[in-house]
């Protein structure tokens, strides 16, 4: 039993990671975000097999949180959104898909090579879950710096947050871990959704962050 | 366990967030200003109740040491100055048109709330909590530096939050692995984030685990301080927020942020087979400090311009405070007190040139000592004060921040002493362009309040001449503390 519990928490942990890079070659906005309620589904699924195995039932509550607000309620928000601004719907990229994989491979790489080596004496769950959490956190770092508009990187940042919420929830028995769910969600609907992505498309004609670009100061 | 202590905790936490609940219902310009000075007027004097009286035993969420009260009474004090020039500053944006009643009262909201963010960042004993406050106070600065709704303002503002929350969020993986470092040690549970509790077990963790939380604390708390690489949000927040908001982001937020660096820094200190963080804040200090000297040349802006002086006078204090030692760490100390002091003084001024004026551009901006004389000469005295020279305060911290290095790492002086003099000789290029010479720009009457800004250069004047023995004792028991 333990063999299986340990089992399909790598999966899932490591199914993120595979979702993180799916969306790294999405070259369309609403692709993208379909992928990105992929992304939340697998962590609630990871949150709550943690919330199972670990008996915190209040995992549960992130987990909930993760499936209702960040698997449906934001890609349709963004979604409707995106109509209704009428915002391009292709993503420009800054560098091309091939290199974009290959860095994201090292950065895997590199963050099961660091997690694995410095944290030998933790519990194997929690190495693997930190482990894992790590990459994606990279990646989704990799995926803000990668892409020029504003929605995507919102999207970017959100799966670095949901690679968060992994790692705070694999570290066994941490406080607060709801609460920062919590603090997380709202940092995202309050400034994105609700306020940035509107007054931005009010004065703006494109979301496109290199058009905020030719905005800056020190003109002449 | 409710002495006068517990009491001054609960009302610098409390008065705040019930400010932020009133001034978002009430109307009217004048009541609204005069209850934000009340509101911070009342927390300053809670935090020196604190700070006089008997400091409560640490709880579970809450803890005041040595260390957080110096940053308390700091950080209230600038709180209650600001809201004062707040008041005269926002009466003419409100005249010109380029606020709305709707928005004053959003802004005084935010304001008390962002003063809550802080008191809590900084009373907090669980990493926990601290990083939801930090958070918090990221989330409402970021709303007022897009309160003007100009392209440049939410350019600003939108790059503020997409650097701060990466930031945030690696401050929060590093906060994860502290807890990871600390949970074989001290249990699993509450009492793992805690920090009186980690500071006692800190030896046990660890170290490897324990040095790359440090790594992403660093960088994570380390974007919000403004060092280089990671400084890129911080001129366009300062420049184009209201002058307020800029006021409290280099006077206040950024030491709070370097105060959470601190704090892991003690950790680490703490253990015998961790890393000595000294040398990456060394590194990143020296990289901002002589970064943000060369950058000071370009500025048209006169807000950037003091905005990159921020992120050289944050890079000084981590270099002093990365350093360590308790001549390094006095020298820290003192460095970032007066800077707060000196830097919001110098905002209080600029605000009111730039409102007088019509515009930032320093090359529409001359003569000031002429047609403003209070402005100008006050102006005068602050970058006299920023860049260092005596009689004022920040020349004897920055004195005892070079001779403590010289005396113990004399190669890493050069680099120092460079980004100093490179900073001075540019900030006083621009002096020379705005304060003096023929009258450029509008010569109306300016309605300021000068209060706030004689009232801290006084302040930093008296440090240079006179440090009253008691505080010199206090500093350099903080300073021994920081290890």
């Amino acid at each position: 039993m333990d063999r299986l519990a340990f089992d399909i928490a790598h999966l899932l942990a490591g199914g993120l990671v595979l979702v993180s890079f799916m969306m790294l070659y999405q070259d369309r906005l609403y692709a993208l975000l379909n992928i990105f309620a992929v992304h939340a589904l697998v962590l609630a699924a990871s949150v709550g097999w943690q919330a199972h195995i670990q008996d915190a039932p209040h995992l549960y509550v992130t987990a909930g949180i993760a499936l209702v607000f960040k698997g449906l309620v934001i890609p349709m928000a963004l979604h409707r959104m995106i109509q209704r601004l009428g915002i391009h719907r292709e993503i420009e990229t800054v560098i091309g898909v091939g290199p974009t994989m290959l860095a994201g491979m090292g950065l895997v790489a590199l963050s099961v090579a660091v997690m694995l080596q410095v944290t030998e004496g933790a519990d194997p769950i929690a190495r693997e879950d930190l482990a894992f959490a790590l990459a994606v956190v990279l990646l989704g770092l990799l995926m803000m710096v990668t892409r020029r508009n504003a929605v995507s990187q919102v999207v970017g940042f959100m799966s670095l947050e949901n690679g968060l919420v992994l790692a705070a929830t694999g570290a066994r028995g941490m406080p607060l871990v709801v609460e920062i769910s919590v603090a997380f969600s709202i940092l995202i609907a309050f400034i994105v959704i609700g306020i940035f992505l509107f007054r931005i498309r009010e004065r703006f004609d494109t979301v496109d962050v290199q058009a905020l670009d030719r905005h800056r100061g020190e003109r002449q | 366990m409710t002495g006068p202590g517990d009491f001054a905790i609960r009302a610098i936490l409390l008065i705040p967030l019930v400010a932020a609940l009133l001034l978002a219902v009430l109307p009217g310009y004048r009541l609204t200003a005069r209850l934000n000075v009340l509101a911070t007027a009342l927390t300053f004097g809670a935090a020196l109740a604190l700070l006089l009286g008997g400091r409560p035993a640490p709880g579970a969420y809450l803890l005041v040491d040595d260390l957080n009260i110096v940053f308390i009474a700091l950080g209230t004090l600038v709180g209650f100055t600001t809201s004062l020039f707040s008041a005269s500053y926002i009466q003419h944006e409100l005249d010109s048109g380029r606020l709305t009643a709707g928005y004053l009262r959003f802004y005084h909201a935010m304001y008390q709330a962002l003063m809550f963010g802080m008191n809590l960042a900084l009373l907090a004993n669980n990493i926990g909590l601290m990083w939801v406050a930090i958070e918090l106070a990221t989330l409402t600065t970021v709303l007022m530096v897009g309160i003007y709704r100009t392209h440049e303002a939410l350019e600003a503002a939108w790059k503020y939050f997409i650097l701060g929350s990466v930031g945030i969020a690696l401050a929060l993986f590093g906060t994860i692995l502290v807890y990871m470092a600390a949970h074989p040690v001290v249990g699993q549970g509450q009492d793992a984030m805690v920090w009186s509790i980690l500071m006692r077990h800190a030896a046990g963790f660890d170290p490897s685990l324990l040095n790359l939380a440090f790594i992403f604390l660093l960088l994570g708390y380390g974007t919000k301080v403004g060092l280089a690489p990671l400084h890129a949000w911080l001129p366009d927040a300062h420049a184009e927020g209201p002058t307020p908001i800029s006021a409290v982001l280099s006077g206040l937020l950024l030491n709070v942020a370097l105060y959470a660096v601190l704090r892991f820094k003690l950790l680490l200190a703490a253990n015998p087979g961790a890393l000595a963080p000294g040398p990456l804040m060394v590194t990143m200090g020296l990289v901002s400090l002589v970064f943000a000297a060369f950058m000071l040349y370009r500025r048209r802006d006169i807000k950037r311009l003091f905005a990159y002086s921020s992120i050289e006078h944050m890079g000084i204090i981590a270099f002093a405070f990365g350093m360590g030692g308790p001549l390094a760490n006095f020298a820290g100390l003192l460095h970032m007190v007066l800077h707060s002091l000196t830097k919001s003084a110098i905002f209080f001024g600029v605000g009111h040139v730039a409102q007088v004026k019509g515009t930032q551009k320093m090359a529409d901006i001359g003569g000031l000592t002429v047609s403003h004389p209070w402005l100008g000469w006050g102006l005068v005295i602050g970058v006299v004060a920023i860049a260092g020279l005596p009689p004022l305060g920040i020349f004897m911290s920055e004195f005892l921040i070079v001779t403590s290095t010289f005396a113990r790492q004399p190669l890493l002086a050069i680099p120092l002493v460079l980004g100093l003099l490179v900073a001075l000789g540019a900030l006083f290029l621009r002096l020379n362009e705005v304060a003096f010479g023929p009258v450029r720009g509008s010569v109306a009457p300016a309605k300021a309040s000068y209060v706030p800004m004689y009232l801290h250069l006084a302040l930093v004047l008296t440090a240079g001449i006179y440090l009253p023995p008691p505080l010199v004792e206090w500093f350099r028991h903080v300073a021994a503390m920081l290890g």
